[in-house]
């Protein structure tokens, strides 16, 4: 057996508490796509941090190519050959591809060569990037894009990449994988962590899968179904959503020809925007983030207005309305953000359910606060929708993502409400509380309430929703029976599908042409 | 290696402990201070913060000057705590203050007895009790007073809604409009015809209709004392048990949740300025109707200010300023006590009350962080 590029044997790593790592042996392969997959806070990012130098172990050791490797620090891992993709970019708006490039290497050279050699990498891996546009007129595809061309110019043997198509188009991810495939055949390594099984099944080889920090399983996740990955991951069987037939009654929820001015220079303004949503129904809302997500569900809840007559709930026009006169008719949202935007974050659970649950679960008394009651239904929703924590008076901010979303969809769930607008409910969430949120929101709509879901995971989308559209620059696109849609036809519904198309050719040109293109890197 | 690591969230025990810590740093600081001005640091401190309560010589004159302090600083600091609570930060309560008191003298002025007072200055006090009682002109000086706050608090407070403009910037530098205003009123329009020309007004303490006399002798207790304490149960009962104060408190922070809630920033902006504005008016009128009993060129002290240092030495929390106050009134009597008797300059005293706030700001780090000695261990 020929040695392993990076071997890891034994990690350990607590962190008061809580034990991110317990014990963890497993090997990557030259020229391998490795898996990473687990839920969240299954000790992912704590191994990988480990990896990349970012943290060091309590127990346990690495060895690279044999030899053993202990980083200290980011740079002596990228001095050995690893190169890591963030979930969340580093990049800044304000500067061109090549100079944000340059921030991000350790001894970069003049920038008109950077630029030449940024052109190079582009074309050969398929990606293609002008070096000369600035950070903050790219897409989030394109941003990414700059990420792994920072990351391929240091000619990497193992590259690990952290949830890499969470923000991507299907013909991003399609384009994305195609370069991974070239940087495999180049005999280069990938550690790809995600969550979306489908893709691991597509592009990887090898799958070592964490949970609560131990290794549970190590597989070919082509042998495996993504259903037996996922109950691998979770510990017990899922439950895949289910929804009885449904009965679709009046229209609950109408908005037509909604224009909004963006409020600052970086949201986007909502352009003609109509939809309607009937009793029992959920339309899904797809698109990329910065598309006018955030705009969409503002206007919904009233914390921008529009024309009055623009929004309508059940026949009466709410456009010019306040988010509480919203509410006492039955139109709830829940913000993607959840710290800052939809809960408040050192404020107590009690005191966030009373954040929009004052006036509809009467909370509120002559002006005055009734603090028991409030508790009281924090507590209901805790409850119901299993938020862990111990109890009402915790700070928000002291929730696991997962535990707050589904605090805060279930004080909008909790309300009964006629008309529910979500926008990402299931953005950073492990899969379990995904699962439990999705079945929440088709129990709703089940049981008489019209849903808008606004998401950007297509998976989601295409499994809860019962008609798609698609928000794209501010435009929504006329919904589409969720019935009989294909992956491709929802990707060209998103928009920007001309220049996916483009890249795509690119891509496979490249693929075509001889593996003579070495990576001009700069060490 | 020292390092800062967030706590997942606030500690309760910092929250309350950082304010006591900080009044020890500054009695040490401080006494260091007094010690390189060749003065006894053990013997300064005591004075001004033990003297003023328990000491035979002195007590009996300051305790009643403590309530006369601490009063408006707790009046004027609960309006600016509901403010700085929703992150609107109004710092020209000392302009409020000062317009307070002279919309509050004008309204006594223009009623005041100018035929009575000459006939009892002859003994004839008769005609005084023969005139019909004017029980309402207190009444009216209060809702005066109140309403010349509210009023220049409004300033800001439009200008922000309408302009967006700093309400730091404009809110202070009409203080210094009002200085100008009361130095105006001194010399001009409410200058006492019998003052032989004096800058200053008539005055008050002449007028019993127009006083705010002391409940209870000798006390220093007075109608703006009781104010003081209605503020703090009004702040109280506003901040924790309202609506409106939850929504204050979501303003301040998370500006954005408190819009989802449906706040309107604009309104939170009107009610929180005109609140402070209106307490700050209020004090100015106890003030110049009670203690200072009249209008003059150098009516204000800096009530207005030191409200500030009083608002987040108690937490922003009603019960909180309620002690601050007191213990700032202490500092200042008691500062006052080590000018005259040790003979302190002032300025040394005041650098020990900013002091204060200094060593409170710092340790209010420590309920949102902790302090970790750490080996080296690169972060992200």
């Amino acid at each position: 057996m020929t040695t392993p590029l990076l071997a890891i044997e034994g990690l350990t790593k607590t962190y008061p508490g809580v034990i991110a790592n317990q014990d963890v042996s497993f090997t990557i392969g030259e020229g391998e796509i490795h898996a990473l997959l687990g839920e969240n806070g299954a000790g992912k990012s704590t191994l990988v941090k480990a990896i990349y130098g970012l943290i060091r172990p309590d127990a346990g050791r690495m060895l690279w190519r044999g030899a053993p490797y202990a980083p200290a620090a980011p740079h002596e891992a990228r001095a050995t050959g690893v190169a890591m993709v963030f979930q969340h970019f580093s990049l800044f708006e304000a500067m061109d591809v090549a100079e944000n490039v340059a921030l991000g290497m350790d001894n970069p050279p003049p920038i008109r060569q950077l630029a030449a050699n940024i052109a190079q990498v582009s074309t050969d891996y398929g990606l293609p990037l002008d070096p000369h546009r600035l950070v903050g007129d790219l897409s989030a595809g394109e941003r990414q894009r700059v990420e792994i061309i920072r990351c391929l110019l240091q000619n990497p043997q193992l590259l690990i990449m952290d949830e890499p198509t969470s923000v991507l188009t299907p013909q991003e991810v399609e384009i994305l994988f195609q370069t991974l495939r070239k940087l495999r055949g180049e005999g280069r390594s990938i550690l790809y962590i995600s969550h979306k099984l489908d893709e691991i099944r597509a592009l990887c080889e090898t799958a070592t899968i964490l949970r609560r920090g131990a290794l549970v399983a190590s597989c070919d996740p082509r042998e495996k179904s993504a259903r037996e990955l996922a109950e691998m991951m979770v510990g017990t069987a899922l439950q895949p959503p289910e929804r009885a037939g449904r009965t679709e009654g009046e229209v609950l929820l109408q908005v037509t020809g909604l224009n909004l001015r963006a409020p600052s220079a970086f949201g986007t303004s909502l352009k003609d925007v109509s939809l309607s949503v009937r009793a029992g129904e959920i339309l899904g809302i797809g698109g990329v983030a910065g598309n006018g997500q955030d705009e969409l569900l503002a206007a919904l809840s009233g914390e921008m207005r529009s024309a009055h007559q623009a929004i309508t709930v059940k026949g009466e026009p709410v456009g010019r309305s306040g988010p509480n006169t919203r509410r006492a008719l039955g139109l709830l949202c829940a913000p993607e953000e959840r710290l800052g935007h939809a809960a408040a974050p050192d404020m107590s659970l009690t005191e966030n359910a009373l954040l929009t649950g004052a006036w509809r679960e009467k909370l509120v008394r002559g002006g005055f606060v009734d603090w028991a009651r409030a508790r009281a239904f924090a507590e209901k929703v805790i409850q119901r929708f299993d938020v862990r924590t111990p109890g009402p008076d915790v700070a928000a901010r002291a929730l696991s993502g997962g535990n707050l979303q589904k605090f805060v969809i279930g004080r909008e769930i909790m309300q009964r409400p006629q008309v529910l607008v979500v926008n990402q409910p299931t953005w950073g969430v492990d899969a379990a509380a995904a699962a439990a949120i999705r079945q929440a929101l088709m129990d709703l709509a089940q049981g008489g309430a019209a849903v808008v879901l606004i998401s950007q995971d297509l998976d989601e989308l295409l499994t809860v929703a019962d008609r798609f559209c698609a928000l794209n620059a501010g435009r929504l696109s006329a919904p589409r029976p969720v019935a009989g849609l294909s992956m491709e036809q929802v990707g060209l519904m998103l928009g920007g599908a001309g220049d996916m198309e483009v890249a795509a050719d690119t891509a496979a040109e490249t693929l075509a042409q001889t593996r003579s293109g070495a990576v001009h890197a700069e060490a | 290696m020292l390092r800062l690591e967030r706590r997942p969230q606030p500690s309760r025990a910092w929250v309350w402990a950082a304010p006591l810590l900080a009044v020890v740093l500054t009695m040490l600081a401080g006494g260091v201070l007094f010690a390189a001005l060749g003065k006894d640091p053990v013997a300064a401190i005591r004075l001004i913060f033990w003297d003023p309560l328990f000491s035979q010589q002195f007590a009996a004159f300051s305790r009643p000057q403590l309530l006369v302090k601490a009063a408006p600083l707790i009046l004027i600091a609960i309006g600016l705590a509901i403010g700085f609570r929703a992150g609107i930060w109004n710092i020209g309560a000392e302009g409020q203050y000062i317009i307070g008191a002279l919309c509050a003298a004008a309204v006594a002025m223009a009623f005041f007895p100018s035929g009575p007072t000459d006939v009892r200055f002859l003994g004839l006090e008769f005609t005084m009790d023969s005139a019909p009682s004017r029980w309402w002109l207190f009444p009216l000086m209060v809702a005066a007073g109140a309403a010349g706050g509210f009023a220049w608090a409004m300033i800001p407070a439009i200008l922000k809604t309408r302009f967006n403009t700093n309400e730091i910037l404009v809110s202070l530098l009409l203080v210094y409009v009002a200085e100008k205003l009361l130095a105006a009123a001194a010399v001009g329009w409410l200058r006492s015809p019998e003052g032989a020309g004096f800058p200053g007004s008539r005055n008050l303490s002449r007028f019993p209709e127009a006083a705010n006399l002391e409940l209870i002798p000798n006390t220093g207790m007075h109608w703006g004392v009781v104010a003081a304490i209605i503020a703090v149960i009004f702040g109280y009962i506003l901040l924790h048990r309202h609506m409106l104060g939850f929504h204050v408190q979501l303003a301040g922070q998370a500006p954005r949740a408190a819009r989802f809630a449906g706040v309107a920033p604009a309104r939170l902006v009107i009610f929180c300025l005109g609140l402070s504005g209106l307490m700050a008016g209020l004090a100015g009128m106890f003030e110049v109707a009670g203690p200072a009993r009249m209008i003059s060129i150098d009516f204000n002290v800096g009530y207005g200010f030191v409200a500030i240092i009083v608002a987040f030495l108690g937490r922003l929390h009603p019960v909180g300023i309620l002690l601050a106050g007191f213990l700032m009134a202490l500092t200042y009597i008691g500062g006052e006590l080590a000018q005259f008797t040790l003979g302190l300059p002032s300025a040394a005293i005041q650098v020990f009350q900013g002091m204060l706030l200094f060593f409170l700001l710092a340790l209010d780090m420590l309920s949102n962080y902790r302090i970790r000695l750490t080996s080296r261990e690169v972060t992200p």
